[in-house]
């Protein structure tokens, strides 16, 4: 029993002093972003890298995602008649969580483990070291540029997954199934609200993005430098920024539609 | 100082007293150390016994549990980062494994130090990156990545970047180790050359006895977290303490030690029992 308790002691414990530890890093990363102002190509290179190369993968998602909703949507809906309401249901769905929550999860498995692999690999072949002798700080010069492009890509991503989702169940209710093209489109203007929906939805990806982008750049910066430590910080970020995303999505969520 | 009788009175870097652990193991023991300006000194000794460590904690990537260091001038541990980033610009490092940054070709790379600390117009990056190449015999291989560069070719690349800024001192972490006879006797003579037309301080870390006797001016030999010996080639090649004999001419029995320290070799095999702790 003692040793249980111990062992869970010893588990938060460590678990707070990685907090403490990423926390402290994030504030010297911050710290080096106004030097990005003035070469403001090293963060568009990190853009281009998380997020014009995840646009694949985020594109087709959201094309199924859509088609999907457009699909299961009808099948609710015809029951009662209300099927005109097709286009506000695939797009407040898409909008306000799916959206962010799937593009985040897509992008902690395609961007953010590639983050975390190749600043693990950086240091476990002293590239990082190579730096500071070259009196060039690597959370400046590396670190800072990934973390302000993944903060920047994400939620264009997050945009980019919404709005091909709704052509996908444009497609499947209106093109497939029949549904009144003219309402599809006036329904979801007159009923989806900038502030109340769009904002709230751009507000979460920015937040995960964020907090992808952190734990990514943090797990490569302190991997073990090893094979093996790279795959298990690799590991890390994809676990725990999807585990990341899920809880704050409810937190997030409960803030802006609850009623409490 | 009785001690140092043929090292300057104002030395670049003057170590005393130095103890650094890691973990339980100590790697050195309070040693002191006097690098001479403008000469190239080098540091000897066994594998593992901390000559790479030896010139991360002169550089200030890693700090002693006791003792000075003090370079140029400055305290190395006390040094505030800025300080140290300063002091750093005027050190170059060839790190052991060449370090490159392998998403940068080796234009690039050799360039790097100078886009990062210099205002410089890009055609005169240019040639001063051509002239560094050039002199490590690689101004060809300019447009390879750094992944294509052979172990060799990469410590020569590092090489040039590594005196990209003309820094008043360098640290070689085992210059010659994968060079071919040509390339061996070029990286000797440039490391003599920048030394001889510079005025460099040069710091060799090697095990290659016969290349390094060849062009320092000065040997200290580490062995189990000590100096056992110091002075010029002449003096070591005729030093008469055995540690040092033994080193400098490369005899397996003696009391330099060629293990890691382990239990007695013949009672681990006799206790290999099942279930013995591995
Ligand atoms: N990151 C580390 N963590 C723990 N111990 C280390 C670490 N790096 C080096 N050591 C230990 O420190 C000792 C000295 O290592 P160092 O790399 O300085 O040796 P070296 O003299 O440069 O050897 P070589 O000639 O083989 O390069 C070794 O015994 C090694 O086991
Ligand atoms: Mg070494």
């Amino acid at each position: 029993m003692i040793n249980r308790l111990q062992t869970l002691g010893r588990w938060g414990l460590i678990r707070f002093e990685r907090l403490g530890r990423g926390s402290l890093f994030l504030m010297q990363v911050l710290a080096g972003l106004p030097a990005l102002l003035l070469r403001p190509r090293l963060a568009l290179q990190q853009v281009y890298a998380t997020g014009v190369l995840s646009l694949v993968i985020i594109i087709v998602s959201g094309l199924f995602v859509g088609m999907v909703l457009g699909l299961q949507g009808y099948n609710t809906l015809v029951d009662f008649g209300a099927e005109e309401s097709l286009g506000v249901l695939v797009a407040l769905s898409l909008v306000r969580e799916l959206g962010p929550v799937i593009a985040a999860l897509l992008f902690a498995g395609r961007a953010g483990s590639a983050l975390t692999a190749e600043i693990g690999l950086m240091k476990a072949t002293e590239q990082l070291s190579a730096m500071e002798m070259m009196a060039v700080d690597p959370l400046a010069r590396v670190i800072a540029p990934r973390l302000l492009g993944g903060f920047i890509a994400m939620p264009l991503l997050a945009a980019m997954f919404s709005a091909v989702g709704v052509f996908g169940g444009y497609f499947v209710g209106v093109g497939l199934l029949g549904v009144d093209d003219g309402s599809f489109w006036s329904q979801m203007q007159s009923k989806v609200e900038l502030q109340e929906d769009i904002l709230n939805g751009v507000i979460k990806s920015v937040v995960f993005g964020f907090v992808v982008t952190w734990i990514a750049v943090f797990e490569g910066y302190d991997t073990v430098p090893t094979s093996e430590g790279i795959s298990r910080a690799t590991t890390r970020t994809v676990v725990n920024s999807s585990l990341a995303v899920l809880g704050l999505d409810f937190v997030l969520t409960a803030l802006m539609f609850g009623d409490f | 100082m009785p001690d140092f009788p043929n090292v300057a009175n104002d030395p670049l870097v003057k170590i005393r007293g130095l103890r650094f652990a890691r973990g339980e193991r100590v790697i050195f023991d309070g040693i002191d150390i006097d690098i001479p300006r403008g000469k190239i000194t080098a540091i000897m000794g066994p594998s593992g016994t901390g000559k790479t460590t030896l010139l991360r904690l002169i550089s200030g990537q890693l700090r002693p549990l006791a003792g000075s260091i003090v370079v140029d001038g400055q305290p190395v541990p006390q040094l505030k980062r800025a300080a140290l980033y300063q002091l750093r610009k005027r050190m170059g490092m060839l790190f052991q494994s060449g370090a490159l940054l392998t998403d940068l070709d080796v234009f690039d790379n050799v360039a790097f130090p100078l886009r990062e600390h210099t205002q410089l117009p890009e055609m005169l990056i240019r040639d001063l990156v051509l002239m560094k190449l050039q002199a490590v015999g690689l101004r060809g291989a300019r447009h390879l990545m750094a992944s294509e560069l052979s172990g060799g070719m990469a410590r020569r690349v590092a090489l040039a970047r590594a005196i990209a800024l003309d820094p008043m001192m360098i640290m070689y972490d085992e210059p010659f180790t994968g060079q071919d006879p040509i390339s061996l006797g070029i990286i000797v003579q440039l490391i003599h050359a920048l030394n001889e037309a510079l005025g460099l301080t040069s710091i060799i870390v090697s095990h290659d006895v016969h290349e390094t006797a060849a062009i320092a001016d000065y040997i200290y030999v580490l062995s189990g977290g000590k100096v056992i010996g110091h002075g010029t080639p002449v003096d070591l090649a005729h030093s008469d303490s055995p540690w040092v004999r033994q080193f400098m001419q490369g005899l397996a029995d003696g009391p330099v030690p060629f293990h890691y320290p382990a239990a007695d070799y013949a009672e681990e095999l006799l206790n290999n029992q099942p279930g013995a702790a591995p």
